[in-house]
Parts: structure tokens; C-alpha cells; sequence
């Protein structure tokens, strides 16, 4: 089992609690594609900033590959989201000073791998998402599907455990939409776990199973 | 951080500040401002101390001067407003009363000429000072050549002079021998005997001649202008007040007057001068090292804040780098090692001009001298810094580099990954 979520709450604390997501269970196995589907306020986003381990939960477990994620300290987290997820944002946040292989290798440089190892490994991962000639453009030098495939790279370098995708085609046009689920399909076949949050019904049906949320549960899947 | 990574930490730091590069030299300008004050003040403190060091090398700080007064109290039946008169037995009867308290004590007379001339060449107006061999080292004189005032000089009343180096190339022609030569003083020949160093201080126009030999030839009597004392073992504030208090009683039973009467006799003690002078020079030190500090505090306020600016505005960056790994040491790490090279260039860059001002200074005002008519003085002694004034200064930048980043680092290290999903 990669991912097993146990009667999942988690509440905003504030002038108004707002109680966002009552009670999630969830199991994942290795090699899944699943996508999460649900309305904004929905609890998805919540949901994905748990699974990345970027928040924190009140009730309930997480177990990520056998480790319980729960309570971690900010270093500990670190680490973990280093080494086991792989994150696509649908921004892409890539660092803009940075040049693609630059971007590609930061993750492993929070390793403390060496310079020349890293800058190998990230030519190796460019390589493999078809941008090996643009390994030192920056990225306001590529157009919107060659960033998110950047992106892509720098999320597999560490060779996680799962892969978080935060919407990663919001931003993309259909035509590069197409390539982006294509090379996820192509990851997914190799044998990685992909999650993708997404509003989008037609990436959602590319996935083989999609969740929905509504109002902080989930409902069928 | 580790140290493995070290280079790439700097190329990292290095890309950031290329990143933004009016904003670092903004930040840059203040730090290199704030050092080359630093600098400049510390040069400029030097300077002052300098000169007080060389004003008063010619200066002997045990010295004791006594000059006679007119009385303000009326005593033992007689009015005041009677003119004290010290005569040459004093010296020897100070001398015998305090053996403890004094190592030498000589009377002086002066006597003031028209003129010395040597050949066409003349000084109006000289003071001839009555001397004794102790005066050489009572009064700091340095002898440039030939000698002072002996014993056989004192005894056959020889008419001898010791002059100034300044009066000698005023009375005598570039590089011409002026031992062994004549000068008239007032029509009476006297023969150079020694040169002295000039000090610039007021005494340079005083030619020293044997005491005895001035109570002759211009019938001075056995009254004398001024009692010289040589201290010892004076290291007090206590002591020295003690002292005074205790020779005014011999003076006054000596001379007939009130030992309460503060106006009969003029001390003055350049003991207590000297441990003033010191009490002020550590006070300019100090009140510069206070405004040097507070200038580099300032300076690192204004990284600080510059810093925390630029925490703000990469706060998505800190965002994606923590997304992906970055334990908040790393980014602690990051961000303070950026403030300490921010601070470290311009530092050394404001380090650089200061001295280079600095050495300006000395050049320009070093060489300058202030004339005030009776006194003479530099305007600046070697207004520069040394070698180890800059390396204290590099420490104080980094640790001052430190400073000024923890405070934006720990807020750095506070945001939050979930920052990297929003924009």
C-alpha cells in the first residue's frame, strides 16, 4: 500500500473554524494513477497539501510507503518531501534565475549531492523529457509545456515515491495538455504512483481512477 | 548547509544578488558608507591623538614651575598687594625640605634682549633663559648638536649660548657651522655653544645662557624669575596636592606671607596637567569608538532591512525551495551567508576608500602646521589606520553581517511550502 489515509480532519483554526475535510479514507496502491476531482472549496487542495506533507492534519492517520506522516518536525518534513514526493505545480514554479538544468538538479543539492553528480543526473532527467538541447535556457526562455516538462524532471530526480500533480496542465494550452498527461502516462507505465488534482473532467478520464470530493468527503470512486 | 556545498552555496548566494542589482547596491552603499566613516573616524582620532603625542614630547611631565605673585591676604602687620620675591637660596632650601618629593630644583632668571645679530643677520626681541645643567633634562631639551650648560660654564660665568635650530637658520647661513660662532646680544658677544631641537611650542626663541653668567651682566641680584622642580614619586592626584599644600607652608614662613594665600605663588604642575591630557585623550578615543559603532549600527539596521525586503519578495522562491527539500537550516544558511557578503564586499570597499582618504589626509593636512604666533603645531599627526585596525574591522563586519541577516533569515525559514502553490 503507497498511501493509506484513516479518518482524515483537518480544521482551520480562526475567528470562524472551518472544519474542511471530515473524515477522508483513502487507500492508494503502488503503481496507481488517480486523479482527485472536486469544486474550489471542495477540501482538495487541503487534501493534496497533506498528502505533500505541506500541512499538517488534526485527526486521523497518514501512512506514505509505511511511514506515518504525522507531527514532523519542519526538518524531518523537509526530508521526507525531498525524498519520496515529486511535486508538479500548475505554475510551474521553477526558480527564474535558475537555468533548466539548475532547476532540475536544486532538489538534489538539498541532498548534498555533489555539484558535477547533480548537473549529470539533471542532464540524464532533461534528456528523458525531450529537453536535453534547452538545459541552460532560463525558464522565461521556454514556452508553458516546456516548463511544466522541466518541472517534471526536477519532480522525478529524487526518484520519490509518488508523484503530486497540482493541476499541471491548468496552465497549458490542449495541444501541450496532451504531451504532459502523455509523458505522466509514460511515467505511470514505468511503474510510478501519480496523483493528479484537477477540475478538468477530460484529464481526469486519462487517469484509471478518479476520486471526488465533495465538502470534505469523499464520494464513490 | 554542508561544507561539501559549499561553492554552490556561494554561487547560489551569487545569483541572487546578480538577481537584483540596484537592490544590493543599494544595501552595499550604506555598509560602505558606514566603514568608510569608521575608517575616517578612526583616522581622524589617531590624527588628534598624534598630535597631542608630538606636541608634548617636548615637554617633561615631572616638571614643577613656581612663579612668584603679589599677596591677597594681609599678613603678619604688612598690606597685601606686596610682590613676592623668590631668590636663588630657594632652590636649595626646597630641595632640603623635600628630599622625598623632588629630585632637582633650580632657579631661573630671563632676561629679555632687543636684539641677537650675527653679521647682517638679526632676531628682534629674545629671551635669554638663566640655565643649569639640570635645565637640559628638566625641560625636555633635545640637542641636535654640541652641548648644554655645564658646571665650569655656570662657575666662570661664561658667555655661552645653547640657540634653537630654527634661530640658527635664521641668524646663520644655510649649512654654515654655528658651534664655536658669535652672536651679539645687545652689543655683548656670546658664543654658540649647542643647538637645540625647536618644538614649535612657545619657548623656541629662548636662548639658554649660565645662570650666573645673566646675574652679572645684567645685574639681576640674587632675585630670580622662577623655580624650576623636578618631581618624584608625585603619581597622585593626592600626592601632588599634598605636595603644594605642604611647600607654600615653607615658602610662606620663608617669605612672610599667609600659606593660605593662593596669589603669593603661581604653581604649576605639569603632573596634573599630564594626567588630564591623558583622562582626554582616552575620552576622544572612546566618544570616537561610541560614534564609530554607532555608525556601523547603523549600517547593519539598513542590511537588515534591505533583507527583510528581499525575504519578502522571494517569498515564493523559499516557498518552491522548501517544497522541494530545503530544511529551514538551509535556508537560515542561505540567507545569512548573503547578508555576510553584501556586508563583506561593501565593507571592504568603503574600508579601501576610507584609508585611501585617510592617507589624503595625511598628505594634505599632515604637512600643514597651524601658526598661532607664540605657538606652533601640527594640524594632523599621521591621521591613518593600521593593519590591525582592518582586520578588526573585517571581524566586525562579518559578525555585523550576521546580525543583520538572523533576524530575516529566521522569517525566511518561517515561510511556509505551502507558499509555493500560490501565484
Amino acid at each position: 500500500m503507497m498511501i493509506q489515509l484513516k479518518g482524515l480532519h483537518k480544521t482551520y483554526k480562526g475567528a470562524q473554524p472551518l472544519h474542511v475535510l471530515k473524515g477522508i479514507d483513502l487507500n492508494i496502491e503502488e503503481g496507481e494513477f488517480v486523479a482527485i476531482m472536486g469544486a474550489s472549496g471542495s477540501g482538495k487542495s487541503t487534501l493534496l497539501n497533506i498528502l505533500g506533507i505541506l500541512d499538517d492534519y488534526d485527526e486521523g492517520e497518514y501512512t506514505l510507503n509505511g511511514t506515518l506522516i504525522k507531527n514532523l518536525s519542519e526538518t524531518k518534513s523537509a526530508d521526507y518531501r525531498n525524498r519520496m514526493i515529486g511535486f508538479v505545480f500548475q505554475s510551474f514554479n521553477l526558480i527564474p534565475y535558475k537555468d533548466a538544468m539548475e532547476n532540475v538538479a536544486l532538489p538534489l543539492f538539498y541532498q548534498g549531492v555533489g555539484r558535477s553528480k547533480r548537473n549529470a543526473l539533471a542532464m540524464e532527467y532533461l534528456d528523458k523529457v525531450g529537453l536535453r538541447d534547452w538545459a541552460h535556457h532560463l525558464p522565461n526562455e521556454m514556452s508553458g509545456g516546456q516548463k511544466q516538462r522541466v518541472a517534471i524532471a526536477r519532480a522525478l530526480i529524487t526518484q520519490p515515491q509518488i508523484i503530486l500533480a497540482d493541476e499541471p496542465t491548468g496552465a497549458l494550452d490542449s495541444k501541450t495538455t496532451i504531451e504532459v498527461m502523455q509523458l505522466l502516462k509514460e511515467l505511470n507505465q514505468q511503474g510510478l504512483t501519480i496523483i493528479v488534482v484537477t477540475h478538468e473532467q477530460d484529464v481526469a478520464e486519462q487517469t484509471k481512477r478518479i476520486i471526488h470530493i465533495v465538502d470534505g468527503q469523499i464520494v464513490g470512486s | 548547509m554542508r561544507v561539501s556545498n559549499i561553492v554552490d552555496t556561494f554561487s547560489e548566494i551569487f545569483g541572487s544578488l546578480s538577481r537584483n542589482k540596484l537592490r544590493s547596491l543599494a544595501t552595499g552603499f550604506a555598509v560602505a558608507c558606514g566603514l568608510f566613516l569608521l575608517i575616517i573616524l578612526q583616522g581622524t582620532s589617531n590624527g588628534i591623538i598624534h598630535t597631542f603625542e608630538q606636541a608634548s614630547e617636548g615637554f617633561a611631565f615631572d616638571a614643577i614651575h613656581v612663579f612668584p605673585g603679589l599677596t591677597s591676604i594681609p599678613y603678619n602687620g604688612i598690606q597685601d598687594g606686596r610682590r613676592i620675591k623668590l631668590d636663588d637660596s630657594d632652590s636649595e632650601v626646597t630641595l632640603r625640605n623635600f628630599p622625598n618629593e623632588l629630585s632637582a630644583a633650580i632657579a631661573q632668571i630671563s632676561h629679555t634682549a632687543n636684539s641677537a645679530s650675527v653679521g647682517k643677520n638679526y632676531l628682534n626681541t629674545v629671551s635669554l633663559q638663566g640655565a643649569e645643567p639640570a635645565t637640559q633634562e628638566m625641560e625636555a631639551i633635545q640637542l641636535l648638536e654640541g652641548r648644554f650648560i655645564n658646571k665650569i660654564d655656570l662657575a666662570e660665568q661664561r658667555k655661552v649660548i645653547v640657540i634653537s635650530d630654527k634661530n640658527r637658520d635664521d641668524l646663520f647661513k644655510h649649512g654654515e657651522r654655528a658651534i664655536n660662532k658669535q652672536v651679539r646680544i645687545d652689543g655683548i658677544g656670546f658664543t654658540v655653544i649647542g643647538i637645540y631641537k625647536d618644538d614649535g611650542m612657545m619657548s623656541s626663541n629662548d636662548f639658554y645662557a649660565p645662570f650666573t653668567t645673566l646675574q652679572t651682566i645684567y645685574g639681576k641680584g640674587y632675585e630670580i624669575d622662577q623655580l624650576l622642580m623636578k618631581a618624584k614619586n608625585l603619581d597622585t592626584e593626592e600626592k601632588n596636592e599634598a605636595f603644594e599644600e605642604a611647600f607654600r607652608k615653607v615658602m610662606a614662613s620663608k617669605h612672610d606671607f599667609d600659606p593660605e594665600d593662593r596669589s603669593a605663588l603661581w604653581i604649576w604642575n605639569s603632573a596634573s596637567d599630564n594626567a588630564d591630557m591623558t583622562k582626554a585623550e582616552n575620552i576622544l578615543h572612546t566618544a570616537f569608538w561610541i560614534l564609530g559603532l554607532l555608525t556601523l549600527l547603523s549600517g547593519v539596521v539598513g542590511v537588515s532591512n534591505i533583507m527583510l525586503i528581499s525575504v519578502k519578495e522571494r517569498t515564493h522562491e523559499f516557498g518552491i525551495r522548501k517544497a522541494i527539500g530545503a530544511k529551514p537550516i538551509d535556508i537560515i544558511g542561505m540567507v545569512v551567508l548573503e547578508s555576510i557578503v553584501i556586508t563583506t564586499i561593501f565593507g571592504y570597499i568603503g574600508m579601501v576608500l576610507g584609508v585611501i582618504f585617510c592617507e589624503y589626509m595625511d598628505a594634505y593636512y599632515g604637512s600643514q602646521t597651524m601658526d598661532m604666533g607664540f605657538f606652533q603645531s601640527s594640524v594632523f599627526v599621521d591621521p591613518t589606520v593600521d593593519i590591525s585596525t582592518c582586520i578588526q574591522a573585517t571581524f566586525v563586519m562579518i559578525i555585523a553581517g550576521a546580525l543583520a541577516g538572523f533576524f530575516p533569515a529566521s522569517k525566511a525559514a518561517r515561510v511556509k511550502p505551502i507558499e509555493a502553490l500560490r501565484g
